[in-house]
């Protein structure tokens, strides 16, 4: 593959500026926050409109060059590694929200757009958006739609597809469509739901229509330990199986709070496990849930309750769960974020056979997850200045995934599969269900161009090494989630 | 049809393959199961295969009905919360998903896109594809749970689907306001959808005199009355035009306002169904649009994002009968939406077709075209051959 009469062209089309070639300038590209992949793309371009993305799809399709999207390079599944003598187009640069409509309740804005950004921009009108990754002071809406991301929050109302009106995308050859619209409802197939989340193999979305929702009035926060894992896992089948509804409910285990405690002072008691519940509505249907969820809680023997008593205390407790990830970069060098999904019931055997993998690998695992809706997330600690380390750490990562699956759920929640999991989609789905995969790819993408080799096994594979966390990461900037 | 294997072996033999299933949606399944096609029936392919109430999920075959399925779940205090329509005239969880179809209730959660979370189809080349999973998060492999809302058969044949669902609300109020006008109502339904308040569903409708906005919310009944009044004193607060409110705090009395809703009781005998999606703000133009044409009962749903239109089947002009719907066509078309057509007889069997037509002007799809080469290129992988009916 030769590159180089299409840099020829796109130079015409950008300044030197936004046209990076050089290695140094490169560099910056190279990996996303799966740092233990990286590669180097031929040139990077940073259009500043949407025609400019247009026209440089148009002209990868027509020199057969494959192309990534990227926006701040917050995937934890190397959604948004380059290609090799590929292209990167940074989206970084429209960054416009469009339109806010508050009496419609809608935000039209473009794909660089940052994901806090939109409800700092609705809080005037009493709305915000949604979906709240850890990284959503820095990780973007485009990017969020197209690894449909979640947080700590979708229990309740959902990930980002949930969140999703309308777009208007690039298909991979720079055909511009039209899916979906403002309305609530649509007629037809749900096109915006089939592209959310489809990992950039789609195209690029130029333009995103966003739900939004009125601020909830009032939030109550419980924080509870428990003597063991088990108990707390006990506890979160007792709040579900009572019909309360709350926002987030969260665990994490002695090793992540000890990681918190280090890395964000949170505050936590010392206990072998933590469970956080968060009810959000109206004052008076909150406090009458409220009180319903703590005779449940006393009922499940926790060791220590503790109660927000004002939003600085709130965001204490979410600060020291949001950093929890990063704070255990100060407990090993190294660590890998998994992200597996079971049925909730299945929790307390998953989290034993986690244990179980821990102890005969000899390598410790901190485990942080939403316990609500069964999304794990155990983060696989190890020393990656160690000779084979880190392909421990990955083959212990992978039978954690394969346990998943085992149990009936899926392998990944909210990060998608990216590169990182390429060769664990084929154990979720047969291979009729991975060939309708591939022969929708190919349909909609002939060349196979729009972020090659990712989600679906394609093309060459990229180089495994260690790097270490992302630089932002450790400033404490990003989380992993 | 009694089993997949059926079904695949009909999709393989035949060369254009129609599906129904409860038949609830008539303009839908009974015109194409009579154009030249093999029409399958999947009212047989029925049953809950897996029920976990702890999980929250359940699977069930395509052709299992609605109605079956939410009696099932209330019996755990579960519910669909985005309140499939037309259960009580048969509709099927299959035929809901792919009309796409979701009820008053879809304003407080979502709509049917948002339970969905795991779907078997047979595709035009017969073979049974799962897509989505069994958990209620997940985000591996493409979403085609999604693509298969509202694909009206034209993707592929839904065999299985598994829903998340909600723990239902203990009780539930509603306050009902009529207005004068139209726009004292709009006023109203903007302070009310902008408040923090938790709705679970806001709809409106054109009485014989003035309109009437119905807002529903749900929770512990402890605390439903200061609810209701803090609900009361918003729907005030919007408008001085307001003629009368009342409240229904009577279990029975007030869910048989929505059942009323959802079973579509309210349609006129021999009018037929149309589902418009729109938004508040192009509610007037509709409205406008409308008074010019034949009386037409109508409900404004989730929030005046939906729009339930009853329309005559046929109407005499200058003693000639008329294809109406090619009417209501026209007048989508010029306001820019789209509608489709769900009971009543769509404009292929129109009294006067013109031979000329457009393809996308056929069938139950009124207004603007919806084809786009997303679809396109979607559809072609899916059914390489063409056996369901293009897109």
């Amino acid at each position: 593959m030769n590159v180089h009469p299409l840099i020829e062209t796109l130079s015409r089309l950008y300044d030197a500026d936004r046209l990076l070639t050089r290695p140094a300038q490169l560099m910056a590209y190279e990996s996303d926050a799966l740092t233990a992949f990286q590669q180097r793309a031929a040139a990077v371009v940073i259009p500043q409109n949407r025609e400019e993305v247009i026209e440089t799809i148009r002209l990868c399709h027509g020199y057969n060059v494959p192309f990534v999207a990227r926006g701040s390079g917050t995937s934890l599944s190397g959604g948004s590694l380059p290609i090799a003598d590929g292209i990167v187009i940074a989206l970084n640069r429209l960054d416009r929200i469009l339109r806010l409509d508050a009496a419609e309740r809608i935000a039209v804005v473009e794909p660089g757009v940052i994901n806090l950004k939109v409800s700092e921009a609705a809080k005037p009108y009493g709305l915000y958006y949604a979906p709240d990754p850890s990284s959503q002071s820095i990780c973007t809406i485009g990017g969020n739609v197209a690894f449909n991301s979640g947080g700590a929050h979708c229990l309740k109302y959902g990930m980002t597809s949930n969140h999703v009106l309308g777009m208007t995308v690039a298909l991979p050859d720079g055909e511009v469509v039209e899916l979906g619209g403002e309305s609530l409802e649509g007629i037809g197939p749900d096109l915006p739901g089939f592209f959310v989340g489809s990992e950039g193999l789609f195209g690029v979305a130029l333009e995103i229509t966003l739900r939004l929702l009125p601020i909830p009035q009032t939030y109550r926060t419980v924080l509870a330990a428990y003597d063991s894992l088990h108990a707390a896992g006990d506890a979160v089948t007792a709040v579900v199986a009572s019909g309360l509804l709350p926002g987030a409910i969260e665990i994490m285990d002695a090793l992540a709070i000890k990681a918190a405690e280090v890395g964000a002072k949170a505050g936590y008691p010392t206990a072998p496990a933590l469970l956080i519940v968060e009810l959000e509505g109206e004052e008076s249907a909150v406090e009458a849930e409220f009180s319903q969820l703590m005779q449940l809680i006393e009922e499940t023997a926790p060791v220590e309750v503790r109660m927000a008593q004002t939003a600085d205390e709130r965001a204490r407790i979410w600060k020291g769960r949001k950093a929890a990830f990063s704070a255990v970069g100060r407990l090993a060098p190294d660590y890998i974020v998994q992200d597996g999904v079971v049925p909730r019931s299945r929790l307390g055997d998953a989290l034993a056979e986690i244990d179980r993998l821990s102890a005969s690998y000899g390598i410790d695992v901190a485990n942080v997850f939403h316990a609500g809706d069964g999304n794990l997330h155990p983060l696989i600690l190890f020393d990656g200045r160690e000779e084979g380390a880190l392909e421990r750490a990955e083959e212990l990562a992978g039978e954690v995934l394969e346990l998943c699956v085992e149990l009936g759920g899926s392998i990944t929640g909210e990060h998608g599969v990216g590169m990182e999991k390429r060769a664990f989609l084929p154990k979720m789905y047969g291979p009729l269900e991975m060939q309708a995969m591939e022969d929708v790819r190919r349909s909609v993408d002939s060349k196979s161009l729009a972020n090659r080799g990712k989600m679906l096994p394609a093309g060459e594979a990229e180089s495994l090494t260690h790097v270490g966390p992302h630089p932002l990461e450790k400033a404490g900037v990003i989380f992993r989630e | 049809m009694n089993s997949v294997s059926e079904i695949q072996e009909a999709v393989q033999g035949a060369k254009s393959v129609r599906v129904r299933g409860g038949g609830s949606k008539p303009a839908l399944s009974q015109r194409d199961c009579q154009v030249d096609a093999q029409c399958l029936d999947l009212s047989a392919l029925k049953g809950v295969i897996d029920y976990q109430p702890e999980e929250y999920t359940f699977t069930a075959r395509a052709g299992t009905p609605v109605a079956e399925m939410t009696a099932l779940l209330a019996e755990k205090g579960q519910y669909l919360p985005f309140d499939p329509p037309l259960a009580e005239r048969g509709a099927t969880l299959g035929g809901t998903v792919a009309a796409g179809l979701s009820g008053p209730g879809r304003y407080r959660y979502g709509g049917i896109r948002d339970f969905l979370i795991g779907i078997r189809f047979v595709d035009g080349k017969g073979q049974e594809v799962r897509g989505g999973g069994a958990v209620v998060k997940n985000a591996a492999g493409f979403d085609f749970p999604k693509l298969f809302v509202g694909s009206l058969g034209r993707l592929g044949i839904l065999t299985e689907l598994t829903f998340k669902v909600f723990p239902q609300p203990s009780a539930y109020a509603t306050v009902a306001a009529e207005f004068d006008g139209l726009s004292d109502l709009l006023g109203a339904l903007d302070a009310v959808t902008r408040s923090a308040i938790d709705l679970h569903a806001v709809d409106f409708a054109p009485e014989e005199q003035g309109w009437t906005l119905w807002v529903r919310i749900g929770g512990l009944l402890t605390v439903l009355q200061e609810r209701a009044q803090a609900l009361r004193t918003v729907v005030s607060a919007g408008t001085g035009q307001m003629r009368s409110l009342s409240l229904y705090q009577d279990q029975e009395e007030e869910e048989g306002l929505w059942q009323t809703v959802r079973s579509m009781r309210w349609l006129t005998e021999g009018t037929g169904l149309v589902r418009i999606p729109l938004t508040p703000q192009r509610i007037p133009a509709v409205e406008e649009a409308l008074s010019g044409s034949q009386t037409a009962t109508r409900r404004y749903s989730v929030g005046g994002n939906l729009l339930w239109l009853g329309w005559p089947d046929v109407t005499a002009q200058a003693g000639v009968e008329q294809d109406s719907s090619r009417d209501l066509h026209g007048l989508l078309q010029e306001l820019g939406l789209q509608g489709i057509q769900l009971i009543g007889r769509a404009r292929r069997e129109g009294a006067n077709r013109d031979e000329g037509d457009a393809r996308d002007h056929e069938g139950p799809l009124l207004g603007r075209p919806l084809q786009n080469a997303f679809l396109r290129r979607i559809a072609a992988a899916l059914d390489p051959e063409g056996k369901f009916e293009p897109w």
